[in-house]
């Protein structure tokens, strides 16, 4: 016999896509004339604020699972406002495969377009190997306002391992290009004095706004774990790192008072 | 082509006048805050930095050797440094570099590069080009940023601690496997570069870093610009 033995099979992931597409409606408000969710992704459209739409990504399973690969793309059209948050926590948790989860994440704003991408946090439960890619493409005159929270492990629990970068263009150049490795398995130095230095929260708030062209934000140093930095680009990110994701959240919401809308 | 050795020792001697003793690469910050107190801690930060700061300036300095858009290299250099005391940093070292590369093996991408960045590139970019104009290659580039990324925090800690610098001479070499693999990886990435664009080099970075770059720009007085 040469043949090779059946291979065994590996439990295929999950994979599902939710999009939506946001649209100015001619009236001053905006329209939804895409809003599909699939598998875990399930979509709800949520009261909006004056012209802004909002939809709400509803976890119907605790997802991603090792070996899941989800995403969400997100365009959102000139002249049309978007306000997209999730329900509840996203739990990274360990499959049986050992096959990373993957999470991808893609925004695209035309025009003046403006997006509130406002995730609850992510946790990364021990054992589990999430990969995180959001990228973010702006036109020249978007403004977008993204918080992304990372929680390693829940309450009295060593995180999982997680890979998350986070890329934002704007007019096609690159304003935001950001890798973040921690948990078992992440290059050496991730929970030392040049990495967490034992915090197991952390977030992040950017806020693109043209406006901050004519008048920049200043540098500001919040306490002795956040910042806020302007970047090379009419922008603003603010990074923390936290005890608990209930005080990172405290410093989040405070800059996100501040500078965000 | 075969990169001269010699050629390598003279960029990466701390003695090449670049002005990077000035720079403590967070050491000093980290110091103060007791997150660096003896060899070990100093271990610790030097390995953190390592795969964090110093991948991604090892990336940019071998995208660089290898002939890429400096300029492209310098906007990657920005996105990826959100602290805009890190960003004045940088390019101050750049602009010092510049200035040690042109004396040394003069060459026009050098000074194109100076007319196009009169208040500097991005040091990792500079010292990719400077590479390029000593005859060395995109992996000797990344190892003598991956170097920098570590020999400056250690060599800080020695004047800020009173460490033994035995001690941190030992930190150095025995984190040198790991210097290897990162300046391999950069190389590498840089190749990807070449078809993909910059969005291929990596990406790898540390809040804490930045945060602290922060608080030390605030303090009035330092022993080191950063």
């Amino acid at each position: 016999m040469t043949s090779a033995p059946p291979a065994t099979p590996v439990p295929a992931g999950v994979r599902a896509t939710a999009r939506i597409r946001a649209t100015a409606d001619g009236r001053g408000g905006t329209a939804l004339p895409l809003l599909t969710g699939e598998g875990p992704l399930a979509l709800r459209r949520t009261r909006g604020e004056g012209a802004e739409a909002g939809v709400m990504l509803v976890g119907a399973m605790s997802a991603p699972l090792g070996g899941d690969h989800l995403a969400v793309e997100a365009d959102v059209g000139a002249g049309a406002r978007l306000a997209l948050a999730t329900a509840a926590a996203t739990l990274a948790l360990p499959g049986r495969g050992g096959a990373p989860a993957r999470y991808d994440v893609r925004l695209t704003l035309e025009g003046d377009a403006a997006l509130r991408w406002l995730p609850e946090p992510l946790v990364s439960v021990r054992g589990s190997d999430l990969r995180v890619r959001t990228r973010a493409e702006l036109a020249p005159g978007a403004r977008l306002l993204l918080r992304e929270e990372q929680v390693l492990g829940r309450a009295g629990e060593p995180g999982g391992l997680l890979r998350s970068r986070l890329t934002v263009t704007r007019a096609g150049r690159p304003l935001l290009d950001q890798e973040l490795a921690c948990g078992p398995g992440a290059p050496a130095g991730w929970d030392g004095p040049a990495g967490l230095a034992g915090h197991r929260s952390l977030g992040q708030l950017l806020v693109v706004d043209p406006a901050f062209e004519k008048a920049p934000a200043a540098a500001a140093v919040l306490g002795e774990f956040a910042a806020v930095t302007p970047l090379a680009g009419p922008a603003v990110l603010v990074t923390a790192l936290a005890p608990d994701a209930l005080r990172l959240r405290e410093l989040l919401d405070a800059a996100r008072r501040t500078y965000g809308w | 082509m075969a990169s001269s050795l010699a050629a390598l020792l003279v960029l990466a001697d701390g003695r090449f006048p670049a002005g990077g003793h000035a720079h403590s690469g967070g050491a000093e910050a980290a110091c103060a805050a007791g997150r660096i107190h003896d060899a070990a801690t100093l271990a610790e930060f030097c390995r953190g930095r390592l795969h964090t700061a110093g991948l991604v300036a090892a990336g940019l300095a071998a995208a660089a050797a290898l002939g890429l858009d400096p300029a492209e290299l310098d906007a990657a250099a920005d996105a990826r440094t959100p602290s805009p005391a890190l960003r004045t940093a940088g390019r101050r070292l750049g602009r010092q570099l510049m200035r040690a590369a042109r004396a040394t093996w003069p060459a026009p991408e050098l000074d194109a590069l100076a007319a196009a960045f009169p208040r500097g590139a991005h040091q990792p970019v500079v010292l990719g080009l400077t590479a390029r104009a000593a005859g060395l290659g995109p992996l000797d580039a990344a190892h003598v940023a991956a170097y920098e990324s570590v020999g400056g925090p250690a060599t800080a800690t020695v004047r800020l601690l009173g460490l033994d610098p035995f001690e941190a001479s030992g930190v150095l070499a025995r984190l040198a496997p790991e210097l290897d693999a990162v300046a391999a990886e950069a190389a590498a990435a840089a190749r990807r570069a070449r078809t993909e664009g910059t969005e291929a080099l990596p990406a790898a970075s540390s809040p804490l870093l930045e945060i602290a770059a922060e608080i030390h720009a605030d303090w009035p007085v330092r022993l080191f610009a950063s």
